[in-house]
C-alpha cells in the first residue's frame, strides 16, 4: 500500500466530508480543552463501569450511527430518483450500500438495543448492576472501537463495497482488493466480540441479578425479551467469529476456505454468514417486542394478556430462528427437500409472531389506551409490522421467492419489518425510558412532527418498492435504463420512493432537534414514575442513584410496582424504619476502553496488512488483560450516610421503601 | 418509611383530562392528516398513472414456470389476507374505543389477561393457514424442478456468467451467444447455470423464478416460453462494478424461426476461440454477441477449472427429464 492511495480521494463529496469531519473533531477537542472536561470525560464516561451511563453511550453511538446510515440511504436515493443518474459513479454506489447495510444492522440496531439492555434490564429486575460490570464497559468500547475502525475507511483506505453480508468470491483478495474489505472484516469482528460478551453478560444478570423474590416468571416481558434474544446471541455470534476469520485466513494468508479456486467453496460462507445472519434479525426484534409489551401494558392501564403465551413465543422465536437461515438462498439450488423444510420452519415462526400481535391487542381491549409518544410508536408499528409480516410469509414461500429474491420486493420486505418492527420499536423504548435516564420527558409535539414524517415517508419510501420488485428491478442496481435500451417503467416509482427517504430524513432532524429543545424544555420528572408504571424501574427516582436500589425491592408477581402503588393507596403500606445497608459496587477502570484500543490499533494494522502492527496490537490486549488480573483494587461499599444522604435529598422522590428482608 | 404519595400520579388518573385533548393539539393532528391522506391519494394516482399494467413482469408471466409461481403468490396473498384484513379491523375497533377519554363507557376490566378460548383460536388459525400454505409451497418446488410439459423433448441451453456480461451455449447447435438467447417457444428448456465470476443469479422474470450461477457447479432451471416474444432477462446477485448493466434478452422464436437463426449464426458468425473466450472473460461490458462455434468441452472446462471436480452435479439438477447433458459432461472431460 502507498502512502498516495492511503488516503481516499477523487470525489469532492469525499473532501468535503474530510473537511467537515476536522472541522467538528477540532471543535470537540477545543471544547473539551477549553472547558477543561478532559478529566471529567475520562472519570465520568470512559471509565464508567456503571450500566445506565454505559447505556447512555450506547444510545448516543446508536443515533450518530443512525444520522450516517441514513446520509448513506438518502445518497442511494438520490442516484436512483432518476434513470441514468449520473450523481454516485459505480463503485461510489456500491460502497454506499455496503456501509448502509453494514452500519444499520450492525452499528445502529444492535447498540441501540443494547443501550435499552444496560438502561432497563437491570432497573426492571431490582438489580445494581449487571452480572459483569467490567466485562460490560469491554463491551461497550470494543462497539465503539470497532464501529470507528469500521467508519474511518471513509476517509482513509477506502470503504467496502462487497455488500454488506459481502459474498465470496466477490469479498476475496481476487475481485475485493486492498484494505476496504479488511475494514469490513475487522470493524465486524472487534465489535462482534464485544457483542457476544453483551449476550453472556445478560443472560448472567438475568439468571443471577434478579432481587431474590423475583421469581423467573414474575419477570416483565421486556426482560424475558433481552434473555431470549442474549441466547441467541450466545449461539451464533460464535458462528460469525469464525466466518469472519475464515475470510482473514483466506484474504491475509492466503487461504482457501471460499475462493473461486483450489477447492474453496463459496457456498459455505453463504450459509455461515446465514446461520449467524438470519437469527440475527430475531436478536434485534425481540427486545423490540419487548418493548411493545411494556408500553402497551402501561399505556392501557391494564396487565399484559397471555403472559405465559407470550413468553413461550419469544422462546419459540428464538428457537426455530436457527432453522430459517436458508430461506436466504432458496435459490441457490439445495434442492425441493430442503427449500420445503426451510420453507416450512419460516412459515412456523410466523405463528408465534401472530400469537404476540393479538396478544398485544387484547391487551388493549377492554383497557384504557393513552396515546402517548411511546404508544404513537406501538400503534404504528402493528399494521406496519402485520403487512411486513404478511409480505415474509409470501417470501417463505419457496417457488414465489424465486420470483422475489434480490429484487426490491425484498428490499421493501426487510426494510418494513426493520423499520417497522425493529427501528419503531427502539423508538418507543427511547420516549418510554427517556424520563427515567435523564429526568425529563421529550417534547411532545416536535416528536410529533418526527412520528409523521417518520411514518408518511416510511410508506411512501417503501410500498412502491414493493411494487419495483414485481416489475423485475433488482437490489444493488446504481442505475437503470442505462444499458440493451430497455425502459422497464422504475423511473416514477422510484422518484416516489425517494420523496420517502427524504420526508423519513426530515422525522429524524425533528427527533434530534427535539432531545436538544427537550434538554432545555423538557417537562422534568419528579416523581419518578411519570408514565403510572408497572414495572420497577418505575419505583426508583428518575434519573436512578448510582446503586439504583437503596434497598432491594420486595416482588410479590407480576408488575410489581402497580400493585404496590394499589396496596399503598389502600393504606396497607405502613411506615416502617428504613435500615439501610453499606452497598457494594464496582470501582471504575481504563482499562476496558485501553484494551479496546489496542484491539483498534490491531484491526487497523491487518486491515492495512501491516503485520507488525496487528500483532502489536494483539500483544497490547494481551497486557491489558494480564495488567486487568494484577488490578486488586475492584470494588467499593458506598457507606450508609452516604446513602442516606442521597436517598433524603431525593425523599420528594416516590421510593420503594421495604426492608430488607 | 416515608411516602410522599401526593407526587404519584395514579392510575385512577384515567379520569382526568389528557393533554392531547387541548385544542390547539387537535387542529395539528387534522392538518396532519389531511396531509397524510393527500399524500396516499397522490401515491395511488401516481401508481394508477405512472404504470402500466404490463409493466409488472412478475405478475405477467408467459410460461407454465412463471404462471405456477404466481399461482403461489396468489395463493399466499389470500392466506395472508384472511389474517390480516381481520386483525387490522380489531386493531381499529379496539384503539377507537378503548380510548382513554372522559366519558367512555366501554367496559374497562384491567386484571382480565387470560382465556384459553382466545389462545387457542389465534395458535390455531395461524396454525391451519400455515398447513395449507405448506402444503402448496412444497407441491410447486417439487413440480418446479420437473420440465413443465412432458411430451416435449426440451433443449439445453448453458448458462455462463461473467463481469459482467451473460454467455449463453447451445450443445445441440455449438453455437455461442453474449447478452441474448433464442428460445424455442412451447418447449421446455433447461438452462444450465455457472459462472466463472463472482456468483451472480439468472432472471428472466417473465419466464419463472431465478437460480443463483456459482463458480464450480452446474444447476438447472427449468423454464419454457408459451408464446413467442421477447422477454427482459437480469442478473439479480450483485457482482461488482458493473453489477448493473449486466441485462439481457430472451427471445422465443417459433421452432423454425430458431433453427433458422442457429443456421444463420453458425453460417455468418465469427467462432469463440480460446483466445477470444480469454479475452471475453475479462471483466468488462458487451453487447449482443453471436458465435457460429465455440472450444469444444468449453462448459465443462469453466465448471470444473473452478471447483467443479469437486462436486457431484446431478445432484444439483433436478429431473433431467429425456435429456442429460451433463452426464455427459465428464465423459467429454476425460479425452
Amino acid at each position: 500500500m502507498q502512502n498516495s492511495h492511503f488516503f481516499v480521494t477523487g470525489d469532492p463529496m469525499i473532501y468535503g466530508a474530510d473537511v467537515s469531519i476536522a472541522l467538528v473533531s477540532v471543535a470537540i477537542i477545543f471544547y473539551l480543552t477549553y472547558f477543561k472536561k478532559w478529566g471529567w470525560l475520562w472519570r465520568e464516561w470512559i471509565t464508567t463501569v456503571d450500566h445506565k451511563k454505559i447505556g447512555i453511550m450506547y444510545l448516543i453511538s446508536a443515533l450518530l450511527m443512525l444520522f450516517r446510515g441514513g446520509v448513506d440511504a438518502i445518497l442511494m436515493r438520490i442516484q436512483l430518483a432518476v434513470p441514468n443518474s449520473h450523481f454516485l459513479a459505480s463503485e461510489h454506489y456500491n460502497e454506499i450500500f455496503t456501509t448502509h447495510g453494514t452500519i444499520m444492522i450492525l452499528f445502529m440496531a444492535m447498540p441501540f438495543m443494547f443501550a435499552l439492555f444496560n438502561i432497563v434490564v437491570p432497573l426492571q429486575i431490582g438489580a445494581r448492576d449487571v452480572a459483569y460490570p467490567f466485562l460490560n464497559s469491554v463491551s461497550f468500547w470494543l462497539f465503539f472501537l470497532g464501529a470507528m475502525l469500521f467508519n474511518i475507511s471513509f476517509v482513509v483506505g477506502g470503504s467496502p463495497n462487497a455488500g454488506w453480508l459481502s459474498y465470496p468470491p466477490l469479498s476475496e483478495n481476487d475481485f475485493s482488493p486492498g484494505p476496504g474489505q479488511n475494514f469490513w472484516i475487522w470493524g465486524i469482528q472487534i465489535s462482534g466480540i464485544g457483542s457476544l460478551m453483551t449476550g453472556i453478560n445478560f443472560v448472567v444478570t438475568i439468571l443471577k441479578m434478579r432481587t431474590p423474590t423475583m421469581r423467573l416468571r414474575d419477570m416483565p416481558l421486556f426482560s424475558w425479551s433481552v434473555l431470549s434474544s442474549s441466547i441467541a446471541i450466545l449461539g451464533v455470534f460464535p458462528i460469525l467469529t469464525v466466518t469472519l476469520v475464515m475470510l482473514t485466513i483466506d484474504r491475509l494468508l492466503g487461504g482457501h476456505f471460499f475462493t473461486m479456486t483450489a477447492g474453496g467453496n463459496p457456498m459455505m460462507w453463504v450459509n455461515l454468514i446465514w446461520m449467524w445472519g438470519h437469527p440475527e434479525v430475531y436478536i434485534v426484534v425481540l427486545p423490540a417486542f419487548g418493548v411493545y409489551s411494556e408500553v402497551v401494558a402501561t399505556f392501557s392501564r391494564k396487565r399484559i394478556f397471555g403472559y405465559s403465551s407470550m413468553v413461550f413465543s419469544m422462546i419459540a422465536i428464538s428457537v426455530v430462528s436457527y432453522y430459517t437461515w436458508v430461506h436466504h438462498f432458496f435459490t441457490m439450488g439445495a434442492g425441493a427437500n430442503v427449500n420445503i423444510v426451510f420453507a416450512i420452519c419460516t412459515m412456523i415462526i410466523a405463528i408465534p409472531t401472530g400469537v404476540k400481535v393479538f396478544n398485544w391487542l387484547f391487551t388493549m381491549y377492554r383497557g384504557r389506551i393513552r396515546i402517548t409518544q411511546p404508544m404513537l410508536w406501538v400503534m404504528a408499528f402493528v399494521p406496519c409490522f402485520l403487512v411486513g409480516g404478511a409480505t415474509g410469509v409470501m417470501l417463505a414461500a419457496a417457488p414465489a421467492d424465486y420470483q422475489y429474491h434480490n429484487s426490491y420486493f425484498l428490499i421493501a420486505h426487510f426494510h418494513q419489518v426493520l423499520i417497522g418492527g425493529v427501528v419503531f420499536g427502539y423508538i418507543a423504548g427511547m420516549y418510554y425510558w427517556f424520563p427515567k435516564i435523564f429526568g425529563f420527558k421529550l417534547n411532545e409535539r416536535l416528536g410529533k412532527w418526527g412520528f409523521w414524517l417518520w411514518q408518511i415517508g416510511f410508506y411512501v419510501c417503501f410500498m412502491p418498492q414493493y411494487a419495483l420488485g414485481f416489475m423485475g428491478m433488482t437490489r444493488r442496481i446504481y442505475t437503470y435504463n442505462d444499458s440493451m435500451g430497455w425502459d422497464m417503467g422504475w423511473a416514477p416509482l422510484n422518484y416516489i420512493s425517494t420523496i420517502g427517504a427524504f420526508l423519513m430524513g426530515i422525522g429524524f432532524i425533528f427527533q434530534v432537534w427535539q432531545i436538544l429543545y427537550s434538554i432545555k424544555h423538557g417537562e422534568r420528572d419528579v416523581t419518578g414514575d411519570i408514565w403510572d408504571g408497572r414495572t420497577l424501574e418505575w419505583s426508583i427516582p428518575s434519573p436512578a442513584p448510582a446503586y439504583n436500589f437503596a434497598i432491594l425491592p420486595v416482588v410479590k408477581g407480576r408488575d410489581a410496582w402497580w400493585y404496590q402503588k394499589e396496596e399503598m393507596q389502600k393504606g396497607n403500606v405502613h411506615k416502617e424504619a428504613v435500615k439501610y445497608e453499606p452497598i457494594h459496587m464496582p470501582n471504575n477502570t481504563g482499562i476496558p476502553f485501553i484494551m479496546s484500543v489496542f484491539w483498534f490499533i490491531a484491526g487497523f494494522g491487518f486491515t492495512f496488512e501491516w503485520m507488525w502492527m496487528g500483532i502489536a496490537g494483539l500483544i497490547g490486549v494481551a497486557l491489558t488483560l494480564f495488567a486487568r488480573s494484577f488490578q486488586y483494587n475492584t470494588d467499593h461499599y458506598i457507606p450508609v450516610e452516604e446513602i442516606e444522604k442521597t436517598e433524603k435529598a431525593r425523599k420528594n422522590y416516590g421510593s420503594v421503601h421495604r426492608t430488607a428482608n | 418509611m416515608v411516602y410522599l404519595n401526593s407526587t404519584f400520579y395514579y392510575h385512577d388518573s384515567r379520569n382526568s383530562i389528557p393533554l392531547y385533548f387541548v385544542k390547539g393539539d387537535l387542529t395539528l393532528r387534522k392538518w396532519i392528516q389531511t396531509a397524510k391522506l393527500s399524500f396516499l391519494a397522490l401515491l395511488g394516482m401516481a401508481l394508477l398513472s405512472g404504470c402500466d399494467k404490463s409493466n409488472f413482469i412478475v405478475l405477467n408471466p408467459k410460461g407454465p414456470v412463471g404462471q405456477q409461481e404466481l399461482d403461489l403468490i396468489i395463493i399466499s396473498v389470500i392466506l395472508c389476507a384472511i389474517i390480516i384484513l381481520p386483525v387490522l379491523g380489531i386493531f381499529v375497533y379496539i384503539v377507537i374505543r378503548y380510548r382513554d377519554k372522559p366519558g367512555n363507557k366501554a367496559p374497562y376490566q384491567p386484571e382480565w389477561a387470560d382465556s384459553k378460548i382466545l389462545e387457542v383460536i389465534w395458535w390455531g388459525i395461524p396454525i391451519i393457514i400455515v398447513a395449507i400454505l405448506g402444503v402448496y409451497t412444497a407441491k410447486t418446488t417439487i413440480n418446479l424442478t420437473k420440465p413443465p410439459v412432458k411430451d416435449v423433448k426440451p433443449i439445453v441451453v448453458q448458462v455462463t456468467s461473467l463481469d459482467w456480461k451473460w454467455m449463453f451455449t447451445y450443445p445441440d447447435k455449438k453455437i455461442a451467444t453474449v447478452n441474448y438467447a433464442e428460445i424455442p417457444a412451447g418447449v421446455p428448456v433447461q438452462f444450465i447455470l455457472t459462472s466463472d465470476a463472482p456468483m451472480n443469479s439468472f432472471w428472466v422474470p417473465q419466464l419463472g423464478g431465478q437460480e443463483y450461477t456459482m463458480p464450480g457447479m452446474a444447476m438447472g432451471l427449468w423454464l419454457q416460453a408459451d408464446k413467442i416474444g421477447e422477454y427482459f432477462g437480469s442478473g439479480a446477485n450483485f457482482t461488482g462494478k458493473g453489477f448493473a448493466h449486466m441485462q439481457f434478452r430472451v427471445k422465443s422464436v417459433t421452432q423454425d424461426d430458431f433453427n433458422q437463426w442457429a443456421a444463420g449464426i453458425k453460417k455468418n458468425s465469427p467462432a469463440l476461440t480460446d483466445k477470444g473466450y480469454k479475452q471475453l472473460s475479462k471483466p468488462g461490458l458487451e453487447k449482443e454477441l453471436s458465435f457460429s462455434s465455440y472450444p469444444k468441452g468449453l462448459y465443462e472446462d469453466i465448471v470444473n477449472k473452478n471447483g467443479g471436480t469437486y462436486y457431484d452435479h446431478m445432484s444439483h439438477m433436478g429431473d433431467m427429464g429425456s435429456q442429460s447433458s451433463m452426464s455427459s459432461m465428464k465423459m467429454e472431460d476425460k479425452k
